[in-house]
């Protein structure tokens, strides 16, 4: 398996420490004058999305972890697993709950979304940084709030609530970041 | 490819400021009839500094890390106090505050010893940096006051313990190590500002190509100094070691310490060491780095608003 070096450590880099899969997140060179240096480096793990931070010298080297991140549309869950196609190769997985937990609220069927593999089984599934969906229960807005300045509670299809402007009504479809998990506009037809 | 990475990274403004200093540092030393003068950047020894990688050409040897050894034979040779802008090449270096390629100011006073050298920085750095506060520690006094520990008689425990606290760090470290990390990450970012920092009597195993001394508790200290400005450290100056038997032996010191670490062996530079069996003149000698000058200057946060072309995009 290759290895990388504190040299090509850099944001995004997949790699394994104490036997998890973890993604730098930042990497910062620390040299005092003439001195020995390290990399302080923050790492995301992957398998428990905890934040690590380790200290390495430099020149020293991680293992390579056998991650890559896919494009696969989101088909439908049995209750137990979540179920992804490959919309190129029409290969299925499966991810169990613990891989879909921090997407959950997010995923619309037919949506396509970023799933990591680790070792060819799925780790992790995020969601697109955008989605449309229904409002399926909310509040009627108050007559005359045009600028929608209060904001109001609603529940979305996807069982998820967010905060929307008092005008935007029941049955409507919303766009959402799902990073941040905020209304963003009502979705256009 | 990001359709905007053609473009230098720093402004027109960055641009000037580098051309300004540049000028600036001319007529300072003009001024003071020290000489300008040039060095290979390619040659055929790299250092065997265990701290300092040089990038290895195929071929030909290495591009250098510093102008030193070659100053140093000019020094033997016979010419006076001599100045050089160089451009520098260190492995692996990247970072907020640091690029493979970078550009030193490097000068050697003849017949000058560390006290009058320090001044002379400071007469260069006060309008440069628009500072008129100087403040002058010994390493021990100020790495003991920010971190409670005197780096020579704290135990590795103590030190270990004390770094822990910062950081997880890989596990055994050595005393030079853990006082590393301290100084990079506990004192450095607490020394003021506003102000120029000195700090001087490095410890002896930090000495480099420094002379060696005895410090008021009868602890070996290097003649070594730093300057601090704005949390960033800038310059590193030394009384030279003149004692070519003295060089020898630091030389084979750091071939062995390169090989207990795995690091690749460097060949001691013959030509140096002849020039120091020849006779170099006392002086005291002292590198500045001139990006991160350039960014106090402008208050830049990152290395890459100074540079033109950072190696990213190089």
């Amino acid at each position: 398996m290759a290895s990388y070096s504190t040299n090509e450590f850099k944001s995004g880099l997949k790699v394994m420490l104490d036997g998890d899969p973890c993604a730098i997140v930042e990497n910062e060179f620390v040299k005092p004058g003439k001195g020995q240096a390290f990399n302080r480096v923050r790492l995301r793990n992957l398998r428990t999305g905890r934040i690590w931070e380790r200290t390495f010298k430099s020149g020293e080297s991680l293992e390579a972890a056998d991650v890559i991140d896919v494009d696969m549309q989101y088909l439908y869950t049995d209750g137990e697993f979540w179920h992804f196609m490959n919309p190129e190769t029409y290969d299925q997985l499966a991810a169990d709950e613990n891989a879909v937990k921090d997407a959950i609220l997010w995923l619309k069927e037919e949506d396509v979304c970023t799933v990591t593999l680790y070792n060819g089984a799925p780790l992790i599934v995020t969601p697109p940084n955008f989605v449309e969906l229904e409002i399926v229960e909310t509040d009627p807005g108050l007559k005359g709030d045009t600028a929608g300045t209060g904001g109001k509670p609603a529940k979305l299809a996807t069982g998820a609530t967010v905060r929307i402007p008092l005008f935007v009504q029941q049955g409507e479809v919303i766009r959402v970041d799902t990073r941040t998990g905020e209304y963003v506009a009502r979705a256009n037809g | 490819m990001p359709h905007n990475s053609w473009r230098p990274t720093a402004s027109a403004q960055a641009l000037k400021a580098r051309a300004l200093l540049y000028s600036d540092i001319r007529n300072f030393f003009a001024q003071r009839q020290v000489l300008e003068v040039d060095t290979p950047f390619l040659a055929h020894y790299g250092v065997s500094d265990i701290h300092i990688q040089c990038i290895h050409v195929p071929g030909y040897g290495f591009l250098q890390s510093s102008p030193e050894y070659h100053m140093k034979r000019m020094l033997a040779h016979g010419v006076e106090s001599i100045y050089q802008i160089a451009r520098v090449f260190r492995d692996g270096e990247q970072g907020q505050r640091h690029n493979p390629e970078f550009t030193l100011l490097e000068w050697y006073r003849l017949g000058m010893a560390l006290p009058e050298l320090i001044q002379e920085c400071v007469d260069l750095l006060k309008p440069i940096l628009q500072l008129e506060q100087v403040a002058h520690y010994s390493f021990r006094r100020v790495f003991q006051q920010h971190t409670g520990l005197d780096p020579m008689r704290a135990s590795v425990a103590e030190l270990e313990a004390r770094a822990q606290g910062t950081t997880q760090l890989p596990a055994n470290l050595t005393r030079g190590e853990l006082v590393d990390w301290l100084m990079a990450t506990v004192v450095e970012p607490a020394l003021p500002h506003d102000q120029i920092t000195v700090i001087d009597r490095f410890p002896g195993w930090a000495a480099a190509l420094a002379q060696h001394t005895q410090d008021d508790d009868g602890e070996t200290v290097a003649l070594r100094f730093e300057i601090y400005a704005k949390g960033m450290e800038l310059a590193n100056g030394y009384q030279e070691l003149t004692d070519a038997q003295e060089q020898a032996a630091r030389f084979a010191q750091d071939q062995q310490t390169r090989k207990n670490n795995g690091l690749p062996p460097r060949e001691a530079d013959h030509w140096l060491l002849a020039a120091l069996e020849h006779g170099l003149p006392f002086c005291s000698g002292v590198a500045m780095g001139l990006d991160r000058l350039l960014m106090c200057q402008l208050g830049a946060k990152h290395i890459n608003e100074v540079i033109s072309f950072p190696f990213d995009r190089a």
